[in-house]
């Protein structure tokens, strides 16, 4: 070492105790919310101190607890000083007013694709069962096939055994374990939510047509036309953002795959907190609605369509005096 | 300390930071102790209000489970367990007890805390990481990737790294040396050998005096007046 580096060396180590102020102060400012202004302001000039300081440590003393020391101060004040300003209730209405429209703007053609897909594999399930009932057993559990068969919907007297809120529970939160699975299956290259739209799809297709042959298709309507609407729509919703997240992988849109796939997740995954803000008033619907026999079908049918309005309101921005985007016309 | 990978983010400042990267065995070691703790916050709470719902020394569950059973016993237990990582990695902002006693945390790729959007998006992904089972996806993840990193950290932009809070700033002798002092110190080490032993003697004396640090005659050797100088200097002697 040269004497200056020598001298650098001395006259940075003396340096020590704003060292020691500035880290206590950057440990305590990203546990707490800065009252100070004057405290903050210093935290700006400790990032300074400390990012100087830190660069001379690294080329006179670079294996020393010393410069140890000095980066691990520099990563807390980098820490606190660029920590976002947490605002839940302000950051819940950004959310559903202006990013949950402009995903759902990003995702339609995703949303068509998904939305065919699972029409399609409805439609075959429903040829498959109705061409060759015997195939019912690949959809269906043995015991719904057997109650069908009795001329009962499986759904009749669930509520002598379940009560409606459990019945709720139970239901809403396998939905949004299906409907986080549909997208995070989209990992998989897309593939992942490929079969979770199909295999539900045929699984409905089929069923529907296996009731039809045991005269119970108008029952099967009545049961699900309520919370169906919005269940179905949240199904293609989930498969869409899944879908994203499959094609980000395989198209990459951004300089790499992993880079795509992050973006995709984050953009798409904003659409889920709303697929499963529905399914809890889905499961609702279907705990409380559906299963009741005494229900009539005009009121049945009130709430599907009425929440499925809803569902494309919230979806849209509407609920949340969402103004409309400005449009390339208008700028020119 | 050296670390295996470390990640470079620029700065504002010109100087990048780096941080640590956090390997399979320190996330291994922050997932066991959570995974503990909140099998024991279930097991715990299950057993506690099943009791009281059962009003008796039994922990089974009635053979048909009314609203109470679920809203008192079921539900909290379940979100305990399936809660843990989201809520306390929102409200402890990227730790938990278990990545606070393995000294890790987690961190967006610029270095900063994740948002909730992220961690929300990181826990949702783990349907895909414990996979087959026992977190099979997720553990082969963050052994064959740059980063350590599992799907859910991927899909969210984020990684572990080590806090480094015990890294404590070593004592630093002569940290109160000027630094003109420094420069006479250092010229006299330069000249030690040229001079003559009273001459360099009395000049090393004087200068530590000057600090405050008297030496008793039987440790006035060269070598014992050359660290000393050293150490005011701040640096340890080549």
């Amino acid at each position: 070492m040269s004497d200056r580096d020598q001298a650098l060396t001395a006259s940075l180590l003396r340096r020590a105790e704003l060292w020691k102020a500035a880290a206590a102060r950057a440990e305590r400012l990203s546990r707490e919310r800065a009252t100070d202004l004057a405290d903050a302001t210093q935290l700006a000039n400790d990032y300074r101190l400390l990012a100087h300081d830190l660069a001379r440590a690294r080329r006179l003393i670079p294996n020393t607890r010393t410069r140890e020391f000095l980066e691990a101060a520099y990563v807390r004040a980098h820490g606190a000083l660029y920590h976002k300003a947490w605002h839940p209730a302000r950051a819940l209405v950004t959310l559903f007013r202006d990013d949950l429209p402009e995903v759902v703007r990003w995702l339609t053609p995703h949303i068509a694709w998904a939305t065919a897909i699972f029409v399609l594999t409805v439609m075959t399930g429903y040829w498959m069962v109705q061409t060759y009932p015997a195939l019912i057993a690949l959809f269906a559990s043995p015991d719904l096939v057997a109650t069908v068969e009795r001329g009962q919907l499986w759904t009749e007297g669930i509520l002598n055994v379940v009560p409606s809120s459990v019945l709720s529970l139970q239901i809403l939160t396998n939905n949004i374990v299906v409907s986080l699975f549909a997208y995070c299956a989209g990992f998989i290259f897309g593939l992942g939510t490929l079969y979770i739209l199909g295999l539900n799809g045929l699984m409905l297709g089929a069923v529907f047509a296996f009731t039809g042959q045991h005269g119970l298709e108008p029952a099967l309507f009545r049961f699900i036309v309520a919370h169906g609407c919005v269940e179905i729509s949240v199904m293609c919703l989930s498969g869409a953002a899944g879908a994203a997240v499959g094609e980000a992988l395989i198209r990459p849109s951004h300089h790499n795959r992993v880079e795509s796939f992050r973006i995709a997740a984050l953009r798409s995954g904003k659409l889920l907190v709303a697929c499963a803000v529905l399914l809890v008033g889905t499961g609702l619907i279907e705990g409380y609605v559906s299963t009741r026999a005494g229900i009539p079908l005009w009121t049945r049918l009130t709430i599907g369509i009425g929440y499925w309005l809803f569902m494309i309101a919230l979806l849209k921005g509407w609920l949340f005096c969402r103004k409309r985007p400005p449009t390339a016309h208008a700028h020119s | 300390m050296s670390h295996a990978r470390d990640l470079v983010v620029d700065s504002v400042t010109g100087v990048a930071l780096t941080l640590p990267v956090a390997g399979p065995g320190a996330r291994s070691y922050a997932f066991l102790i959570d995974w503990l703790i909140r099998a024991i916050a279930f097991v715990a709470w299950y057993g506690v209000a099943a009791l009281i719902y059962n009003h008796r020394w039994s922990f089974s569950a009635p053979l048909s489970p009314d609203t109470k059973w679920f809203v008192l016993v079921v539900t909290p237990a379940a979100s305990m367990y399936f809660l843990y990582h989201f809520v306390l990695e929102v409200a402890m902002r990227g730790r938990t007890p278990g990545k606070r006693m393995a000294g890790i945390h987690i961190v967006t790729r610029d270095g900063n805390a994740p948002g909730v959007g992220a961690l929300l998006t990181r826990n949702v992904f783990r349907l895909v990481d414990s996979l087959p089972l026992l977190y099979g996806v997720g553990l082969i993840a963050t052994l064959i990737t740059k980063d350590y990193v599992r799907i859910g950290d991927m899909a969210a932009g984020t990684l572990l790294a080590y806090e480094r809070r015990d890294v404590l700033l070593p004592d630093l002798p002569g940290s109160a040396t000027r630094g003109s002092d420094i420069e006479t110190v250092n010229e006299l080490l330069q000249r030690w050998h040229s001079l003559s032993v009273d001459a360099r003697q009395g000049l090393a004396l004087a200068l530590l005096s000057q600090h405050g640090i008297h030496l008793p005659p039987e440790s006035r050797s060269d070598a014992e007046l050359q660290s000393r100088l050293a150490q005011l200097t701040g640096v340890p002697p080549k």
